[in-house]
């Protein structure tokens, strides 16, 4: 099993949950987050006073799969939330030792 | 905390003397409404109604122009700033505000206390009215309210609540009542001849100024500089900032005390004015910095409100282009100034209040033309000197009648939250609360 972080464009998010759920991915989780990469900040300016913004607004995707969909899962990622320009954000893999599905207590790649 | 408390004492005891003082006069006048000059139904319902529009640009006007452009932790704060103005500066205006500022002149400087608790304050025609003298009085005391809660803007975000609610005694007391004395009650500056339609200098230089002796006073927010300190509510601005716009049309028409030509004339100047500003400021800032903001657009606008106000009733629809125009430039001029002296007048109540109502004034020299008021283009270039002392004599009063005020407030109750309660926002700390679950 594998563990997905996945730091998008916010306004990818949509195209990138929509394209997974497709693949048969059963769930994930969403957290709206601040960060920079080499996209850096912007700046922004009150009455002449300028703020310059180091973390920008950024959308983490996490999600457990097994691993045969890891492939197609980091493809179907790494497409979606493309546009081209610098600030596309990354993707994280980690190995998964055990998942457990809190409701019936079954374990393993079932659980996922 | 003992000084505190005695401080606390004295005011309350003033005040109940005043009260029982009042409750005296108020009975030795019932009865005096004879022989009176005609009320008018038209001017009446107009001043009455321009009452109820100055307060709007308090609240919510400027609590929300204000609250806007704080940081969320301390939104309540500010807000409250405006609200507890209202509530303050009403109550010492009808105590002896009132009568500070319009009882009988006294050697030019105050007012007599015959006033006090609205004694003698009744349904009779005011002198050189066809309005209740109850109606000038509430229309006056809506402008006492705004002056007070428009130097809260130095002072956001640091400064103690109970210190606040002081200060807006002392300064509606000591500052705001003998300028309005000055100007409009039969003081020195009025038998000057010094032009003042609507408060450019009683209203907008004098709390400007206080903004500045209040911002030198209390010293930087923490984090001045360094941290972000950016407005975290926009919008809330931009809705301020309209309704200060509406209200505005109350302070100006209104100031013609009558529902008349005079009123219809200070109308438009001062719509002119307040459109003019915006594009001014927008433009300038277009200009210097790449793009046009939005909160230079409300600032812009209300600098051009502030510019009119002296002027409003005294100049033509053209004149009042570039008195708005002028305004938004200036005070454009001003804020970008600020950020290099390095005092921290945080919503820039000296940038815009201060500058505007300065322009203001000294444009009234210029333009005059209407309204028995003749200014420096019309061929009548004394008024401009006029227009020079009076704003002269403003900036001095103000700004060292408030730094006295607010220098015994620091020794004796002191000014500022502790570095902790300014960390944690003001809502909290001062009020137990948070604006936002």
């Amino acid at each position: 099993m594998k563990f997905i972080q996945a730091i998008i464009k916010p306004f990818k998010l949509d195209e990138v949950k929509d394209a997974l759920i497709e693949l048969g991915v059963q769930g994930m989780t969403v957290t709206e987050v601040k960060g920079f990469g080499r996209q850096k900040g912007h700046t922004e300016t009150y009455r002449g006073t300028e703020y310059q913004v180091d973390f920008v607004p950024k959308i983490k995707l996490e999600l457990a799969i097994p691993d045969n969909l890891e492939q197609k899962v980091l493809e179907t990622i790494a497409r979606a939330a493309k546009t081209g320009s610098i600030g596309d954000g990354k993707i994280f893999v980690s190995e998964v030792n055990t998942v457990i599905r809190i409701r019936t207590g079954e374990s393993g790649e079932g659980a996922v | 905390m003992n000084g505190k408390r005695i401080v606390l004492c004295k005011v309350i005891s003033i005040l109940f003397l005043v009260i029982v003082l009042s409750v005296f006069g108020v009975t030795a006048f019932a009865d005096d409404s004879s022989g009176a000059a005609p009320i008018s139904a038209g001017d009446t319902a107009w001043v009455l109604t321009c009452s109820a529009l100055v307060l709007l640009m308090t609240i919510p006007g400027l609590a929300l122009f204000y609250g806007g452009m704080v940081r969320n932790k301390n939104v309540l704060s500010t807000m409250m700033h405006s609200f507890i103005s209202v509530c303050i500066v009403s109550i010492v205006w009808v105590l002896w505000g009132y009568s500070l500022a319009f009882g009988t002149d006294i050697s030019g400087i105050i007012g007599s206390l015959e006033f006090l608790g609205l004694s003698g304050v009744g349904t009779d025609a005011f002198s050189g009215t066809a309005i209740p003298q109850l109606a000038f009085m509430v229309f006056q005391l809506m402008f006492a309210v705004i002056t007070v809660a428009l130097i809260s803007g130095a002072i956001a975000e640091r400064m103690k609540f109970s210190a606040f609610v002081l200060f807006a005694v002392l300064w509606a007391t000591f500052i705001y009542a003998p300028l309005a004395h000055w100007v409009w009650g039969g003081g020195w500056l009025q038998g000057l001849g010094a032009l003042d339609f609507a408060g450019g200098t009683v209203v907008h230089i004098s709390s400007g100024v206080a903004a500045l002796a209040a911002a030198l006073v209390l010293g930087k927010r923490h984090g001045y500089g360094s941290e972000n300190l950016s407005p975290h509510n926009l919008p809330f601005t931009i809705v301020g900032a309209s309704l200060l716009w509406v209200g505005w049309f109350g302070f100006n028409a209104g100031s013609a005390l009558a529902a008349n030509g005079i009123a219809a004339s200070a109308f438009v100047a001062t719509h002119i004015a307040t459109a003019a500003g915006a594009l001014g400021w927008v433009a300038v800032e277009r200009i210097y910095r790449g793009k046009p903001t939005v909160l230079g657009a409300a600032s812009g606008a209300v600098a051009g409100l502030v510019a009119i106000t002296p002027a409003a009733g005294f100049v033509g629809p053209i004149s009042a282009i570039w008195v708005g125009l002028g305004g938004g430039l200036l005070c454009y001029a001003a804020v970008m100034w600020k950020s290099k002296l390095g005092y921290d007048d945080a919503l820039d109540v000296l940038g815009i209040h201060g500058i505007g109502g300065t322009w203001g004034a000294i444009a009234t020299g210029l333009f005059a033309s209407v309204g028995g008021g003749t200014g420096l283009f019309f061929g009548n270039p004394n008024q401009v000197v006029t227009q020079f002392v009076a704003v002269g004599a403003t900036w001095i009063f103000s700004f060292v009648g408030t730094f006295i005020i607010l220098k015994i407030l620091d020794m004796t109750i002191g000014l500022r939250v502790t570095k902790e309660e300014e960390v944690l926002g003001l809502d909290l700390s001062e009020h137990h609360e948070r604006a936002y679950a």
